[in-house]
Parts: C-alpha cells; structure tokens; sequence
C-alpha cells in the first residue's frame, strides 16, 4: 500500500499511456470491420477470404506480432505505433466476423420490407440493418475492448509504455504491490470502457432497454493474449 | 525484405540446430509446455463444465468468472506468480493453466447448453440413466463446442507460452527476449516467425478436428449453433432458460 500512496503521480501517467494506446485501436478497427464485415456477407466469395483471413490473423499471437510488424512497415521496434496497429489489426479480425453475423441477423422479411417501402442499398443499411445489429455490434465491441486493454499491457516487453511497465519493472525490482496495482488498474480501466461502451449502446439503441437482452448475440470467440 | 531473409537465414543457420539453444529443442519445450497445461487445465475444466452443463447449475458463476478472467493482463498475471514462486517453470504453469481453463470450461457447458432439450428428453424417455445421457447424447453432440474451447485455449497457452519467457528459461520465447537484449534483429523476427507458423499450424489441426467430431447425422444444424456460443464472454449472453428450452431467444 505505501508503495502504490507514494507512487500515485507514476501510476497515473501509465494509465494515461494507457489510454492513448488503446482507444485508437478500439475506435479504429470498428471504422475498419464495418465495411469488412458488410463485404464478407455481401459476397459468397469475399465472404471466404476475409473471414478465414481474419481468423488467421486472430490466431497470431501478439508479442510475436509486436516484433514482425516493424519489418513489415518500417517502424522503430519500440515504437507505440507496433501495439496500436497490432491492436487494431485483432480488433478488425475479430469485429469483421461480429460485423458480418450481427448483419445476418437482421431478418431477411425486414430487410425486404425497407426495399419495398422505397430504401436504397445505402439507405437500408444506415438506417435499417446496422442499428438492427447493434446489440450484437455492441457485444463485440465490448469483448474488443476488454482484451485491448488487456494486451496493451504486453507492450512493456518491448519497451512501449502502458500500465503493463508496472508488471515488468515491479517484477524486477521485486515489488509486489506495484504489479497488483498494475493488475487493478487494468482490470478497472477495462471495467470504464466496458461500462462507457454499454452507456453508449443505452444511448444510441434507447429500443433495447425494453426488449432487454432478448437478441441471441453473436459468435465471439475469445483467445487474447 | 532483408530484415526477412536475414531471420530466415537465421532459422536455417546450422548453429541455431544444435546446443541448449537449438530449435528443435526450444519448440519441443515450447509444445510439451502448451500440452501440459492443457492437460491440467483440461483435467479441472472438461469435468467441471459438462456438471454444469448438464444440471444447468452454476452457471452464472461460470459466466462471471471466465468473464473476469478475461480482462486479467496475463502478464501481470506471469509476473505476480513469478514473484511468488521465484524464477522458473512453475510460474508460467500455474498463470497459464488459470487462463487456460476459461475458455474449456466454457466449450464444455455451452456444448451441452446448445443441445435441443427435446433430444435430451428424448434420451431419458426411452430409458437411459443420467450418466448414460452424458456419455452418449451429451458428450457426442457438446464435442464441437468443446473442442472450439480447446482450440481458443491451445491459442492462448502457445501465446503466453511465448511471453512466459520473460520470467523462464523456456520455449521459443527466449529467442525474442535473447534478441531484445543482445539488439539480435534476425533472432527476435526468427523467433517470431517460428511462433507464428506454430500457431497458424495448430489452429489449422484444430479447425480439422473440430470439422471432424461432429457425430454422423448432425449436419448444418450444429454449425449455426456453434458459431452462437460465445463462451461466456459477455453479459449479454442469451438467459440460459431459454437456451434450454430450445425456444428462439429473440422476440419476433
């Protein structure tokens, strides 16, 4: 405890470093899988390639990630660009599949409906399919943010400041109480991200508060690290 | 290019095949590692999960558990065990078979959960016992959905296998930890290129497997089902009532 009382300036400025390096990630690959998702279900051939790709890329584990990406785009190795496109790189792969699925969701009377009252594709979709599939959106897009926030920790391996610099220097200094402050305050950023992701979904789908969480959601399948 | 071709000539250099730092050496480690941990974890989860699934109890607990579980830093989770423990094997062991058992336990329930309760039914109407339904209805059809759990903790373990370096001498993440230190470029991308092909290979097996549990005369249906499950990961999960009623969850 006095350890964490004498060192709160510290854990401030990580958890700062912290949220820069993952909300880019969280509100990138959202913009990013949206029209991922709408083509991988858009188009059977599409559909193929863009879902297994993203499951492959789903299965690369992210310190490894963190090393091939600087050779790829040319990036210095500790730089905090690695963690936020790596992070947005499992963000898309995995929303891509939430995207194309929460789409399918939506009923196909419904769908059918909106063109004969006179929408257009474009239309249709704005305004009819995607806030259909919001609550399933909205699930995904908690799970995406949790295991960001949760990722952005392995950063501190390779020298890119986050909370997760708690666990390597208090490993190595042998400091107990600055790796459990460490895990609070990531567990707890995790918590406010999930929490503002609901409060948005409250704000933006005021239908779902009466319906309650009826919608079966969608496929997630969760392997972080 | 050539920061690739220079950890592939790294991979390939003879002297990275022999010695306490050879390559097959460290993935061997890296494999008998994973493999351990899954069996462990396996050993606490499957048993757990099909309880569960089959009495439908506990499984709020469950859902809130993995739930949490997964916003636990894993590694933090390494380092705090490490700190523990002291240096060596057992840490990584006893971290990663803590996050490995979330995902299992959650393939073994919601495999049973998916199930069509009037085939559960079924089965007790014409006689069987409640350890004949587990073993012959209920296992055979959950098998997908567990061996899906299974896939995403072999993910999981083989990844944080690799961060497990950091407080072990083991497996292949040493490689990227040795390089970090030594500004060894071709070492650290070597390294990461074996880890990368071991888990797209294994991810591979899986999705072979998992296409091949699936019982005979259970096609299609299955495959929507299990793309449903989401291993307790939200708190947005269908009620597990109507899940085991079978009833459609969304208000038409």
């Amino acid at each position: 405890m006095t350890w964490v009382l004498s060192n709160l300036g510290l854990i401030w400025a990580r958890i700062l470093d912290h949220v820069v390096l993952s909300l880019p990630p969280i509100v990138l690959c959202f913009v990013i899988a949206l029209p991922l998702g709408w083509l991988a279900r858009r188009y059977r051939v599409s559909r193929g390639i863009i879902l297994t790709g993203a499951g492959l890329l789903y299965a690369v584990p992210s310190l490894p990630l963190f090393f091939v990406l600087p050779a790829v785009i040319g990036t210095g190795l500790r730089s905090p660009l690695n963690v936020i496109i790596a992070l947005t790189l499992y963000g898309v792969a995995l929303m891509v599949r939430v995207v194309s699925d929460g789409l399918d969701s939506v009923d196909a009377d419904v769908r059918q409906s909106a063109s004969a009252v006179g929408y257009s594709a474009w239309s249709r979709f704005w305004q009819v399919e995607l806030p259909l599939s919001g609550p399933v959106l909205l699930a995904g897009m908690r799970v995406v943010a949790v295991s960001t926030v949760s990722l952005v920790t392995v950063g501190a391996v390779i020298g890119v400041q986050s909370l997760g610099s708690l666990f390597t220097d208090g490993f190595q200094r042998g400091i107990q109480a600055e790796i459990i402050a460490g895990l609070v305050a990531t567990v707890g950023l995790a918590l406010l991200f999930d929490g503002a992701l609901v409060l948005a979904g409250r704000l933006l789908m005021p239908w779902t508060r009466k319906a309650g969480p009826a919608r079966r959601t969608a496929p997630i399948e969760v392997s972080a690290a | 290019m050539n920061l690739f071709s220079d950890a592939v000539n790294w991979i390939l250099d003879p002297a990275n095949w022999v010695g306490i730092n050879a390559i097959p050496l460290r993935l061997s480690q890296h494999l008998v590692f994973t493999l351990v941990t899954l069996l462990i974890a396996s050993a606490i989860a499957i048993p757990l999960g099909f309880l569960i699934g089959h009495t439908g109890r506990g499984r709020g607990l469950a859902v809130t558990t993995s739930g949490g579980l997964r916003a636990i830093p894993t590694l933090g989770l390494l380092t705090l065990v490490a700190l523990w423990v002291g240096i060596g094997v057992v840490a990584p062991y006893v971290a990663l078979t803590v996050l490995a058992i979330p995902p299992i336990l959650a393939g073994a329930y919601t495999g049973f959960e998916a199930i069509d309760r009037r085939t559960i039914d079924a089965a007790r109407a014409v006689g069987m016992s409640e350890l004949q339904i587990v073993r012959k209805v209920e296992i055979p059809l959950g098998l997908p959905l567990l061996i899906g759990g299974l896939r995403s903790a072999t993910l999981q373990v083989i990844a944080t296998a690799t961060l497990a370096a950091y407080v072990a001498d083991l497996g292949l993440g040493r490689y990227l930890f040795a390089g970090l230190k030594t500004r060894d470029y071709a070492e650290m991308l070597g390294g990461s290129i074996l880890v990368i092909l071991l888990a797209l290979v294994l991810e591979g097996i899986f999705a072979l497997i998992q296409r091949f549990v699936v019982p005979r005369g259970v096609s299609g249906r299955l495959k929507t089902r299990q793309s449903g499950s989401t291993a307790g990961s939200t708190s947005t999960e269908p009620d597990s009532h109507s899940l085991r009623t079978g009833r459609p969850t969304a208000a038409r």
